[in-house]
This record gives C-alpha cells, sequence and structure tokens, in this order.
C-alpha cells in the first residue's frame, strides 16, 4: 500500500476547501444523485447541455477530500466541453483509478486530473475518486440515480478491483 | 504539547502486564507503511494469540474428524473437545446448563435464530418487538424482515445526546401486544455499557422475554447469566481472540425448548421418515449439519486466554485507556468525541472538523494506526447525532497508552495537513 500522502496533495486539499461550480443549477437539464453505500458519501449533479456542449454544471453533497476534489476538479474540466469528450473523460478517469491507464505510456486526456492516479493503490478510496464521474455517466444517460454498489452499471468498480 | 510532555502526563497501566501479553501476539509485531502496527479496530475484529492459534493448528494436526457420528477414535476426540468447549463457554458465561450453549457462526446468526426461531412462532400482526436506538444493523434488520412477513411493528427506545437509553421512554412503550425487547448490551458505535439488567427486569414484569445483542460485552468485561436473567444473549468469537465463523447463542432451556428449529439437516434430528421428522433435543436441535468444530474449539481456548488473564483485570485495563484516550483527544481542538455516556466500554468515536473520516482514517493508516471509519453498521445511531460517519478507536486489553499517544499524534498530523 503506497502512502496516502502522496494522494493528499496541495491541489486535491484546495479542491476540498473551496470546491467549484458548488451548489444545484436552477435550469439543469439533466440531473442525478451519487451514492456510496459504503461510506456515506452522497452527491448530487445537475448540469445544462446545449445541444451536445456542457453549458454548465453543479455538484453539491456531502463527501470525504477526495470525492469533493474529484467533484470539483470533474465540473472545471467537463464545463465547455462536448457531451462525448466528457464521456471519453468518464472512461479515462475510471480506468487511471482503477489501474487500468497507465498515464506514462499511453495516451490520454486528464491532464491535472492526473493527481488521482494515487488512488489506484488505495482500493478503499477508488469508488471515492470515482462518484462524481459515476454520477455525470448517470446525469448524461437520464439515470436519476446511481451507487457504487450498482452492479449492472458499467461504471461498477468493484473494491479490490484495481 | 510535545510527544515528551504528553508522555509526561501519561498514567502507568498498573491493570495488566501488557508487554508480556503483547509478546503472545505475533501480529502486533507487524509493521504498516513502515511504522509500528497500532492497531485500534478491535470492536470490528480482535487478534488471536499463540496459544490460541497453537489451539487450531493441534486441531486440525491431531484431532480433526466429524462429530456425533462415528466410533472411530478421531471422531471420538473431536466430539469431546467440542462438547468440552460448550461446557467452557457455559461457564465463562455462568449459564444453569449447558444445553443453554448453541454454537451459531456468529451475533447476527444468533439474532437471526431468535428471530426464526421465537419470532416466526410467537409473534404476530400487530405484535410488538422493542429495539432501542444503539443497536447495530445485525439487530435491526432481521427484526425488519419478520415484522414484515407478520406484519408486527418495531418500537425505538430513543437516546439523550450523550448516548444514553432514556428508560423512563423505554417504560412506556410496554402494552399487551409487546412480545421482545432486543436490546445491545454495549453500543458498537459509541461504546456505551446499556442498563440490560434493569431493561430485562422491567419488560420481566410485563411478562416479555429479552435478547441481548452481547458481541461487545462478551470481550471486555465478566457477563453473567445469572445476574443479567436475559432470555437469550449472542456474541462471536472473533471479537474475543478467537477465529471468525464461530458464535454463541445463550437461550433459556424453557425458550429454546418451545422454539423451532432454524436451519433444517442433519444432526438437529432424532430420525427422519418422508412423513415426519423428530427433532434432536436442544442444543442439537439448532445446530444443522456439520458446525465449526475447528472454530469451536479454538474458541474454547480463547476463553480460556481471557480467564487466565482475568476478565476483572482486562475491564480495569480498557477502563484506563478510554479514560487516558478521551482526555487526550478533548484536548485537541477541533475534535469532538461522539458518545459521552456514563458508563462506557473502550470504544471512541470521533469527528475532526472540516475532515471526513474516511480521509482521517486513510491517512491515520499512514501511521501503521488502524481504526475503523463509516457508520459502523450503525446508521440510526449517524443519523441521531447528525453525522453521515465517524472515526472510532476500539481497544482491546493488549493496547497500551502508548498506542492512545500515537492515535492522538496521527489525528493532530490530519489536522496539519487537511490545515
Amino acid at each position: 500500500m503506497a502512502d496516502s500522502k502522496q494522494l493528499y496533495q496541495e491541489v486535491i486539499l484546495d479542491h476540498n476547501r473551496k470546491p467549484r461550480n458548488w451548489g444545484v443549477l436552477a435550469d439543469a437539464s439533466h440531473k442525478a444523485e451519487g451514492h456510496n453505500p459504503l461510506c456515506g458519501d452522497h452527491i448530487s449533479l445537475t448540469l445544462k447541455l446545449s445541444g451536445d456542449v456542457v453549458d454548465a454544471i453543479n455538484v453539491q453533497g456531502e463527501s470525504c477530500a477526495i470525492c469533493k476534489a474529484s467533484a470539483s476538479m470533474m465540473t472545471t474540466v467537463v464545463k465547455g466541453r462536448k457531451r462525448a469528450d466528457a464521456e471519453q473523460m468518464i472512461r479515462e478517469f475510471r480506468d487511471m483509478a482503477t489501474g487500468k491507464l497507465d498515464l506514462g505510456t499511453q495516451r490520454h486526456h486528464l491532464g491535472r486530473l492526473a493527481v488521482f492516479a494515487g488512488v489506484r493503490d488505495l482500493p478503499t478510496r477508488v469508488k471515492c475518486a470515482i462518484l462524481p464521474w459515476h454520477t455525470l455517466h448517470a446525469a448524461l444517460n437520464s439515470v436519476a440515480s446511481t451507487s457504487t454498489e450498482a452492479e449492472a452499471d458499467p461504471m461498477h468498480a468493484p473494491i479490490g478491483g484495481a | 504539547m510535545t510527544a515528551g510532555q504528553s508522555a509526561m502526563m501519561r498514567p502507568p497501566s498498573a491493570a495488566l502486564a501488557v508487554e508480556r501479553i503483547r509478546a503472545d501476539f505475533p501480529i502486533l509485531k507487524l509493521r504498516v507503511n513502515g511504522n509500528p502496527l497500532v492497531f485500534l479496530d478491535n470492536a470490528a475484529s480482535s487478534q488471536m494469540p499463540q496459544p490460541v492459534i497453537d489451539r487450531w493448528v493441534k486441531y486440525q494436526t491431531s484431532q480433526h474428524a466429524n462429530i456425533h457420528r462415528a466410533v472411530h477414535t478421531l471422531s471420538e476426540t473431536a466430539t469431546a473437545e467440542y462438547e468440552a468447549a460448550r461446557r467452557k463457554v457455559q461457564a465463562f458465561l455462568n449459564a444453569k446448563e449447558e444445553r443453554e450453549i448453541i454454537f451459531t457462526s456468529g451475533t447476527t446468526d444468533g439474532i437471526n435464530l431468535v428471530a426464526h426461531g421465537y419470532g416466526r412462532k410467537f409473534i404476530g400482526r400487530d405484535d410488538e418487538i422493542i429495539l432501542t436506538t444503539l443497536e447495530h444493523h445485525s439487530n435491526i434488520v432481521p427484526w425488519q424482515m419478520l415484522a414484515q412477513e407478520k406484519g408486527a411493528k418495531i418500537r425505538v427506545v430513543p437516546v439523550n445526546d450523550r448516548g444514553e437509553l432514556l428508560l423512563d421512554e423505554y417504560r412506556t412503550l410496554f402494552n399487551s401486544r409487546t412480545r421482545l425487547v432486543g436490546v445491545t448490551h454495549v453500543s458498537n458505535a459509541l461504546g456505551t455499557i446499556n442498563p440490560v439488567r434493569d431493561m430485562i427486569a422491567i419488560a420481566h414484569e410485563h411478562g416479555v422475554p429479552v435478547l441481548v445483542d452481547g458481541a461487545q460485552a462478551a470481550p471486555h468485561f465478566k457477563v453473567d447469566m445469572q445476574a443479567l436473567d436475559c432470555d437469550f444473549y449472542a456474541f462471536s468469537g472473533h471479537k474475543m481472540c478467537g477465529p471468525t465463523g464461530i458464535g454463541v447463542l445463550y437461550g433459556k432451556a424453557g425458550w429454546l425448548e418451545k422454539m423451532q428449529p432454524f436451519k433444517g439437516g442433519g444432526d438437529m434430528i432424532l430420525s427422519v421418515t418422508f412423513e415426519k421428522t423428530t427433532y434432536n433435543v436442544i442444543p442439537y436441535k439448532f445446530e444443522a449439519g456439520t458446525p465449526p468444530i475447528a472454530a469451536a474449539i479454538t474458541l474454547g481456548a480463547a476463553i480460556d486466554y481471557l480467564i487466565a488473564i482475568g476478565m476483572d483485570g482486562i475491564a480495569a485495563h480498557e477502563t484506563d485507556l478510554l479514560d487516558y484516550a478521551t482526555d487526550q483527544v478533548n484536548r485537541l481542538p477541533g475534535v469532538r468525541i461522539i458518545g459521552t455516556a456514563e458508563k462506557k466500554a473502550a470504544v471512541l468515536s470521533f469527528v475532526v472538523d472540516g475532515v471526513h473520516p474516511h480521509d482521517v482514517g486513510t491517512l491515520l493508516n499512514d501511521e501503521g494506526v488502524a481504526i475503523r471509519t463509516g457508520h459502523h453498521c450503525a446508521q440510526p445511531v449517524m443519523q441521531r447525532f447528525k453525522v453521515p460517519a465517524t472515526s472510532r478507536a476500539s481497544f482491546a486489553f493488549y493496547n497500551t497508552m502508548a498506542e492512545v499517544d500515537a492515535l492522538v499524534a496521527a489525528i493532530r498530523k490530519v489536522q496539519k495537513i487537511f490545515g
């Protein structure tokens, strides 16, 4: 098990203290709730699509620092992007967190989200990082509520699966 | 405050020769993330000392066969050792008769046995079951399933802000439809020691039997079935230096005889035809199939180990640990203890301002400090205290005052990282 202090870097701590795009969009076109029943993390995600572009996105909830920072940074990177690009990032983020994507050797579009790569060495925390992305995926596909324990969900990432 | 000052304030743990005891536990020599393991997750599961490990090995290497069946030597030896373990449990609990001791797979299994064996027979439509806010999910869900099946109701004893059950409210919950009280002896999430003896006496005034969840009590202080006069008492082996997969349900013989079996199968019958089965006598009526023989015998060895140390010494040392830890954590600005009952077992639940318990748990692990974070399978407790989760340090007799210092130092480090 790696030292988790590599994960608790200033950028993550900063987004935890001052989460960006925090709140609920009044004029959302898509929304979803995300739960992690194992630890009680819960987030609400609202977004507004204009055509196929994510025009606005907000997140609000009660969660650990890893989940909150992941949500905050996610909103900053997907805002203004095309829906298909957001879906691509969802897949890449999940693959990075579960150890399937090697940032050093494989092409990706994650940029500064690479600070979450260390979560792969903390199997019990993988779901914390993925939950916001999981919830974004649900919102884009008009699934009102999702859970990290939803077995049938294609985003499902089993603990220890990293 | 520096570590040196903290150490000067640390009282000696006079109740037990802890360093000698620790030498019995191979796992306590481990290092985690480069630091000595500080194991403070004993309420979830405790560690096993070498004499208990050795007992398991001895059984598997020289005594194993199936029990209660064959006439050969090994089967007779295994049967004798298994039944000897039952008598050890009987003595440990001060039960009147050994047939009142049923081996289960754990506390959850024992509670489900009562829900099926007693509940499905004696609880019907509009009957009521009294539980408390402090119950573990394992003493809530089986009763909800039964209530749903039968159309029965669940009533809940509330707690005050310290996490103590309100006995006056408890008294008012009884009526002519009350069929059972289920109460935990010690809250796994807060550490509250409930006044089960008084609660049992009150229930008996109404002719209502009481099931006590003893999972967090049996490992920590002497529990006496005659003094408590409870009707059922369930606990787990793995929380008291024994193996997983074994537990005990104590039941008064009068109730056990009236109850229906829980699981059907071999060993729980006297005779079987396709027309009719005659059930075995207690406790065998409730031990269908091949039981966890090795685990039961090893639990017997764990009980021997605890008794040799002495339950009173264990309780006194753990009280010292809790008092010191409570005092030290109370000195930390921004840390709040959840559960401040006057009578507590060695459980310290706390929240750190601005830091989610899961972050606390992960960062403590970097320092080698193992605690539990989350809702502790007691979501109604979390709801009552309006927290999504807590961090929980839970102590055993092999923990030391220096380990409390390591916990406190690690919490300070977390606060520093989160600024």
